[in-house]
């Protein structure tokens, strides 16, 4: 009786396996019951996207003053990667001007005068000259962007900052054919900070992209995060952030941007400059010579028991700024 | 002084004496437990549970090198009953710095370590420094002090000499990106201190044995 044919019958292992016909017949409300319930995911969907508009970390912190800006429309501004906890990227930094543990720049950096604050441009330029904060803040819209912030250290956060690209403010200075790169100095006041004139470092802090690497749409011109104007300790009142590079190539509370055709010596490169290269892009495949760059440690994620993540290949903004680099051996240019 | 010396070795040599040092020693492995369960360790605690376990292992280290120099310059006899004890719980800390490297470091990942201790020299050297002292904590015990024979066995937990140089090495290299020596050099003040007395010592030893002051008598042992 293994081959059945329809002389066979219409014919079940057991009766408990035919449907009731009360539930057949409830099948049609549970479709429509599906539908609704899709269309409701839809709409939530919507409404996930409508407070995304608002807010894409939740609540302000409430510390500072509100810095309102409106989304950014870069390519690769958003990472879906959840937001750190504006606790831990306040009180968890590297700021060597206010001490060399990472919880001293939080305790210490109350001193900074934040104003009045200018900018100098200088250099290779047509328009060199100075830049009260305020024109800065007002020389184009400001941008929330939320960028993955890897440290040489191997960890990393997720922070939602404001401001807008550099390569705004370098159109409107106008580089010379000859400039090359872009030099940027932090300020060094043994007044306000303790900690210069300790000799971790030369100071003032000095970084520096090439300028085509300053000119990408992604390097940002910071004035403030998670909604609100920068604290002290993250680099007040004007920082770089290059999402790509390793957290210490986006130099704190910058007071000049230089333009120049010779690579500047940037602050750890002339340190050791067997562990810090001048270009320092986040890359797994290049090991700093004390430690792993393979994975990070996510801060504030899943606490202590959390796996640390894989690290992504320019911090996994490679297909923004892969092109920058075609063709140079990035073990060499570290 | 003396009052005060008879003081101190009375109350070491109590029946207190002992398990008052051993809760002492606990304090830091209680406190981080403490904190690791109360969120208390910042917003990285993966990398303070490293650091610090790290941090009391050279703290428990230069306590044991402390013991016999307190012991003869101070004539505080008693402290002689602590220095297994003390020499134990620098290998307590020390195992606890290597889990917390091998679990939030490494994930347990015993390829991965090992690939780690052998591309990286300063946890190499700090391994080492493990390595050594495993056998040192494995022959604590009074039976192992007689199996190997009292000579042969304080020849061989001198190791720990070896060990404070690799463990500063380890801390040395550890803050050597940042250019950061200013607690290192305080350990090194230390351990160069308590190291530097030995020698010092055993020096003026050969040097009277060679004059043949017999008379001073019962300086070294």
């Amino acid at each position: 009786m293994l081959i059945q044919s329809s002389s066979d019958g219409f014919k079940h292992p057991v009766s408990s396996e035919i449907t009731p016909q009360s539930v057949y017949n409830r099948r049609r409300e549970l479709l429509k019951g599906i539908a609704a319930l899709t269309a409701g995911s839809g709409l939530a969907s919507w409404a996930a996207r409508d407070a995304l508009a608002e807010s894409a970390w939740g609540a302000r912190p409430g510390k500072l003053a509100a810095l309102n800006a409106s989304l950014s429309k870069v390519e690769g501004a958003f990472t879906m990667d959840k937001v750190t906890p504006y606790k831990d990227a306040s009180s968890y930094n590297n700021f060597y001007e206010f001490g060399t543990d990472k919880a001293n720049p939080a305790a210490n950096a109350h001193t900074l005068k934040t104003s009045p604050w200018s900018v100098e441009i200088e250099g290779m330029v047509k328009k060199p000259g100075k830049f009260a904060l305020e024109d800065l803040l007002k020389l184009s819209p400001l941008e929330e962007r939320i960028y993955r912030m890897r440290c040489v250290e191997g960890w990393s956060m997720v922070i939602p900052w404001v401001g807008y690209s550099l390569a705004e403010l370098i159109r409107k200075v106008e580089p010379l054919g000859s400039a090359k790169y872009v030099e940027f100095v932090s300020l060094a006041d043994p007044k306000t900070m303790p900690f210069v004139g300790s000799r971790v470092l030369d100071w003032p802090y000095v970084e520096g992209l090439r300028l085509d690497e300053a000119m990408h749409p992604l390097t940002l011109l910071g004035f403030g995060m998670y909604g609100e104007v920068l604290p002290n300790q993250s680099g007040a009142p004007v920082r770089l952030v290059v999402p790509w590079k390793y957290g210490f190539k986006s130099g704190k509370s910058i007071v000049k941007i230089r333009f120049t055709d010779k690579q500047p010596g940037t602050a750890w490169n002339k340190a050791a400059a067997n562990e810090y290269g001048f270009y320092s892009n986040v890359n797994p495949n290049v090991d700093h010579p004390r430690w792993s760059q393979a994975s990070e440690r996510r801060i504030g994620d899943g606490g202590l028991f959390a796996k640390k993540t894989k690290t992504l290949m320019f911090n996994g903004y490679e297909a923004q700024v892969g092109q920058l680099y075609a063709g140079m051996d990035l073990k060499k240019f570290y | 002084m003396i009052a005060m010396r008879a003081l101190v070795n009375r109350g070491l040599s109590s029946p207190w004496g002992k398990p008052v040092w051993f809760i002492l020693s606990c304090l830091p492995f209680l406190w981080l437990v403490f904190a690791a369960l109360t969120d208390r360790l910042g917003a990285n605690p993966a990398e303070a549970l490293v650091r610090s376990t790290g941090d009391w292992t050279l703290r428990a280290l230069c306590l044991v090198l402390a013991i016999t120099p307190l012991r003869t310059v101070l004539c505080l006899t008693a402290l002689a009953r602590l220095r297994r004890m003390a020499g134990l719980f620098v290998y307590f800390y020390v195992v606890l710095h290597l889990l917390a490297y091998a679990w939030f470091d490494m994930g347990f990942e015993v390829a991965d370590i090992a690939r780690d201790i052998a591309k990286r020299p300063f946890i190499l050297v700090g391994f080492s420094a493990f390595v050594l002292l495993t056998p040192l904590a494995l022959t604590s015990f009074n039976r192992a002090i007689k199996a190997l024979g009292g000579k042969r066995w304080q020849a061989m937990h001198r190791l720990v000499y070896a060990v404070a140089g690799l463990a500063l090495l380890h801390f040395f290299w550890m803050r050597a990106g940042k250019n950061n020596f200013a607690e290192v050099a305080v350990y090194a003040l230390i351990l160069g201190i308590l190291l530097g007395w030995r020698v010092q010592r055993r020096w003026s030893g050969a040097w009277r044995n060679y004059f043949g002051a017999a008379a001073v008598g019962g300086v070294g042992r």
